[in-house]
């Protein structure tokens, strides 16, 4: 009986998905692109995620704020946001789901353990992508020709630390969380240290769920380094910060893009003064366009937390190759993606053989007067 | 068995015909995301009847479960992709995934045969993260998993030439990679569902309820309870090995992050909901929570509805309503939704298991 | 010889917090045998909630000398804490009582997801700085370095479990609650209302728990919806390795599991010839946990051949 219960459930349960799809809605007239965007919303980078999400959602507002006409027809772009949840597994329902909706392209996804999985999607539906902040070297040697980010990855970014490291000191110590992001920037900066001469003295690690950093700073404080390198987000790099001056230690803290934000200067206080961090890309102020951005940003949602510069001209990368297809055909516009020649606000955008942004800028920045200023910027080797 | 005498073929052979014909309405209706999830449906269906074999019917609480999908993930990974050049075909891997699987459960099994309840649920649990934190690190000194940068690239299943990964066209019908790996999963989950049903009511299964009621009169029963349990932990972990292979083939990339503990507890949570030991609830409970969690990013589109606009950040509500789901589930159906007939009885007598 | 004084002291510190939390762990189970998974949410709550009414306090009142406004913050995260985990065992777990073992269970994991996200709508996905109001200076101990927040950390701790245990074996409430942990029909029958110290019980480990939770924030300088995950399940591996359901036994273990966690971290490099590096600090942790476990199954101060099952 129960067999049979079960099985007239699921009919019924499957006639009732089948009337259940609802047509797009358009709203006068004007055609509807959809983009996806996809960041973990929930768990413990959702602060992370919704940052990129508003970033490329500003970007879409002021395209249609411009009335965009594609092929002759007035068009109203979209954003379709799903959560990955920082997952793996999540992060290929997710990229289906997108996929499904009829998007035409899509901005994300925020970390790479989730961009990775997803790429394959995406390359098998032939929808472009654009990734605002994945930077392990792995997602674009896949040879999915889809795949594209407007943010330099670990090696380019690696070098560029580990070279600077050099000038700070002779003897490094260096952290990394354990995640793909840290690990992968860990040893990119490893590697660039030895070659500029550098003493690895130390190499520790933790998680990213750590806040207690105690056990391994002591150890490496026995090994007076000159400089110690985090590869890791805020919310560990500032304790790690904090407790090295609670165990009385010198040294140049030394972080990346996961450790350049304000959040880090709110959560470790005077502790965070003097730090340096990298962030791929040219100053925000110095950018045509960027203060204005800044502020736009702020109005509507309140302080930048990381990446949504990135989110932001990910969208307008995307909708410009739109624009020069004249189509938000994926297939079409895809073949317009790798001659991107674009000036956004995060630097001057274009893209190499393999979807990685070419001869990306990577700046220094240090924390003065509970402040990140910037130090220099350094042009990345192609 | 009184549902079979009655009218045995129309209720099974109405099953199967729904479940064959479920991807393609899924397709057409919700979105070919919706097949993605129901693939998913059912390698949590293969996990949760493993587990249930080592909770529900040997009553070992393991919280570390996870540990043995990862390794057949990783078994796979490593057997079928170009980390070390390796690409082995798909009935060579399944089974060497599942055994090394069952050796680890058997890894797991000895030395905690002493220990009972909660004290062997803390120890597996341990297992679970000191699984994970291998396969998180082992890049170094010599690079086997690639550490947390995971593996990619993965060989999808494939018999002969007829790829599983890539999109055919089958009578006509134009079917895609989801599609192809739900018919493959429906087939080894419809494997496990007939192992366990044919588990449950052997020697073995008897001897597995008796450890879970009483271990010291089982063993005085004659019982030999070590090798009775070491089974039970092997038998959940071939399943789960199993899973992880057929996991791995379908994503095409494996990384550490896949095989937290919560993932463990998300099983447990699927068999307690539907019905320890009971395999009808425990696929219910599987089924459940896999579909849960992705019909809940609706909420935003009901809010839409019936309130005019989003109060709430749908992304946010999914999670707080999954959480209230659990609870709620508990108080009102405290044996889970569709519990086995033994702990119907026990809860309603009693009152005390 | 500093650095191993150092590390004494991180685990130490380290331990202070997971054996409070432990406590919280081991009561409930000590009573209820009930892993109640939402402990460390609670500890989490706490730790919001004060941060939160310091911030208020700041505002209102910004005269208020910083240890004062720190005390009141405690004293709001205790006292919500305790009514919060009231309100969870007479909703959530009470009605369960009588049901099959792991129901209990897996309400306590949805209660403690509900937690996390009630934490995350309240107060955002952010981390929220701890205010700095508490003096921040460096002693110096034999070579090594201590903060006035860890000493206080170290007292507190300490007597806390003095009173504790003074609470347990002095006092008709601790008379009755270890008459409910071993029976509680025979407890009924002498006349002990049981609902009433499992109430009692919830609240002293609920109140311990927002302790634990201030702690926490005030020593790493932060609070997050998500912190009390990993720090409940830590604190729960120190109760088991203490031998769970005793009271001194969650004391001994998270102070343990501390001290084991900070010299792994620092040695298990040197130890191994630098083949294994502190990235495997949690595995040391556990490895510890499962050989204690493995030779003495009830922990190491759990009462032996009591069946619990």
């Amino acid at each position: 009986m129960k067999w049979s219960a079960l099985a007239v459930a699921l009919v019924a349960a499957l006639s009732f998905v089948a009337c259940g799809r609802k047509p797009d809605a358009a709203s006068d007239g004007a055609q509807i692109v959809k983009i996806g965007q996809s960041s973990p919303l929930t768990g413990p980078q959702a602060h992370l995620g919704k940052d990129n999400d508003n970033g490329a959602r500003l970007a879409i507002d002021e395209i249609n704020a411009a009335h965009p006409v594609l092929a002759g027809k007035p068009v109203v772009f979209e954003l379709v946001s799903e959560d990955d949840g920082a997952d793996p597994k999540t992060a290929t329902t997710v990229a289906q789901r997108l996929v499904d909706e009829g998007v035409v392209g899509v901005i994300g996804h925020l970390n790479s353990g989730a961009t990775i999985p997803a790429s394959k999607v995406y390359a098998d539906a032939g929808i472009p992508q654009i990734s605002p902040s994945a930077t392990a070297v792995k997602y674009t040697t896949q040879g999915f020709k889809t795949a594209f980010r407007v943010m330099t990855n670990d090696a380019q970014q690696g070098k560029v630390l580990g070279a600077y490291a050099a000038k700070l000191g002779k003897k490094i110590a260096i952290i990394d969380d354990r995640t793909a992001y840290g690990q992968g920037l860990a040893d990119e900066v490893e590697k660039a240290a030895k070659a500029a001469g550098e003493d690895v003295v130390a190499r520790e690690y933790t998680t990213d769920r750590a806040s207690d950093f105690m056990a391994i700073l002591t150890s490496i404080k026995s090994k007076s380094p000159d400089v110690v390198f985090f590869g890791g987000m805020d919310p560990q790099a500032a304790p790690l910060v904090k407790q090295m001056r609670q165990l009385g230690m010198k040294a140049q803290f030394l972080g990346a893009d996961g450790s350049e934000t304000p959040k880090f200067i709110e959560l470790a206080g005077p502790d965070a003064e003097g730090s340096i961090a990298s962030m791929p890309g040219l100053p925000l102020e110095s950018m045509p366009g960027g203060q204005a951005f800044k502020q736009k940003f702020e109005a509507k949602y309140g302080e930048i937390q990381n990446y949504a510069p990135y989110a932001y001209d990910a969208a307008r990368v995307m909708v410009d190759a739109m624009k020069r297809a004249n189509s938000a055909e994926p297939a079409k516009f895809l073949a317009e993606l790798p001659k991107t020649d674009f000036q956004g606000v995060t630097g001057h955008i274009r893209f190499d053989s393999r979807g990685d942004l070419a001869g990306g800028s990577i700046t220094l920045y240090q924390v003065k007067n509970g402040k990140w200023t910037v130090l220099e910027t350094v042009k990345s080797a192609e | 068995m009184k549902m079979f005498r009655s009218r045995p073929w129309l209720g099974i052979s109405l099953l199967v015909a729904a479940l064959l014909v479920l991807p393609l309405v899924v397709d057409a209706s919700l979105g070919r995301s919706w097949v993605r999830v129901f693939d998913f449906a059912l390698l949590y269906v293969m996990l949760a009847l493993g587990l249930n074999i080592v909770v529900g019917y040997a009553g070992l609480l393991d919280l570390g479960y996870i540990a043995f999908y990862a390794v057949g993930a990783y078994t796979w990974a490593l057997l079928a992709s170009p980390q070390f050049g390796l690409h082995l075909p798909f009935w060579a891997i399944l089974p060497i995934g599942a055994g090394v699987a069952a050796l680890f459960g058997i890894l797991l099994g000895t030395p905690t045969l002493r220990l009972r309840g909660d004290y062997l649920a803390i120890v597996t649990l341990g297992f679970g993260e000191i699984i994970r934190i291998f396969l998180n690190n082992l890049n170094e000194p010599v690079n086997i998993t690639n550490g947390p940068q995971g593996i990619t690239l993965i060989d999808p299943a494939s018999l002969g030439s007829f790829s599983l990964g890539q999109a055919h066209s089958v009578f006509g019908l134009e079917l895609s990679a989801p599609h192809f790996y739900y018919y493959l999963f429906l087939l080894f989950a419809c494997g496990v569902i007939f192992i366990s049903l044919r588990l449950e009511n052997s020697r073995i299964g008897r001897a597995w309820v008796a450890i879970r009621e009483d271990e010291i009169a089982a063993a005085a029963m004659g019982i030999n309870t070590r090798n009775i349990k070491l089974l039970a932990f092997a038998m959940g972990a071939t399943f789960a090995g199993l899973a992880g292979g057929l996991f791995a083939s379908f994503q095409g990339f494996v990384s550490p992050e896949s095989f937290n503990l919560l993932e463990s507890i998300m099983i447990l949570c699927m068999i307690v909901l539907g019905g320890m030991g009971h395999i009808p609830g425990v696929i219910l409970g599987a089924v459940l929570l896999t579909v849960l969690p992705e019909a809940l990013r609706y909420v935003g589109d009901l809010q839409r509805v019936t309130l005019g606009r989003v109060l709430i950040d749908p992304a946010d509500l999914r999670m707080l309503l999954f959480g209230l789901a659990l609870v709620l589930m508990m108080l009102f159906r405290p044996a889970g939704l569709m519990p086995s007939i033994r702990r119907k009885r026990e809860f309603s007598e009693t009152g005390q298991p | 010889m500093d650095i191993l004084i150092q590390q004494l002291i991180n685990g130490l510190v380290l331990g202070s917090v997971y054996a409070l939390v432990a406590l919280g762990y081991t009561m409930v189970y000590g009573i209820l045998e009930l892993i109640n998974f939402a402990h460390g949410e609670v500890t989490m709550m706490g730790a919001m909630v004060a941060v939160a009414v310091m911030g208020m306090l700041m505002g209102a009142a910004p005269d208020l000398p910083g240890v004062w406004v720190a005390l009141l913050g405690l004293l709001a995260a205790v006292s919500a804490c305790m009514a919060l985990g009231y309100v969870i065992e007479r909703a959530a777990y009470r009605p369960l009582r009588q049901a099959p073992r792991l129901a209990p269970l897996i309400t306590a994991i949805g209660i403690s997801i509900l937690l996390q996200n009630i934490a995350m709508m309240i107060w955002g996905k952010q981390y929220i700085p701890f205010p700095r109001i508490l003096p921040e200076a460096r002693h110096n101990i034999l070579g090594a370095s201590i903060t006035d927040v860890q000493i206080a950390i170290l007292g507190l701790t300490l007597v806390i479990m003095a009173g504790l245990v003074w609470l347990v074996n002095r006092t008709s409430l601790g008379r009755a609650m270890r008459a409910v942990a071993q029976s509680k029909s025979v407890a009924q029958l002498m006349g002990v209302d049981v609902n009433k110290v499992i109430s009692a019980t919830f609240l002293i480990g609920s109140g311990l728990g927002a302790v634990a939770g201030v702690m926490v924030s005030a020593n790493y300088g932060q609070a997050h919806y998500y912190m009390g995950f990993l720090l409940g399940l830590k604190a729960f591996s120190a109760a088991v390795l203490g031998g769970i359901g005793n009271i001194a036994g969650a004391m001994l273990g998270g102070l343990l599991l501390g001290v084991i966690e900070s010299l792994g971290a620092g040695y298990i490099g040197d130890l191994t010839g630098g083949f294994l590096g502190s990235q495997y600090q949690d595995v040391f942790a556990f490895a510890v946990l499962i050989l204690v476990l493995v030779f003495r199954p009830s922990g190491l101060l759990g009462e032996k051949g009591v069946e619990r099952a």
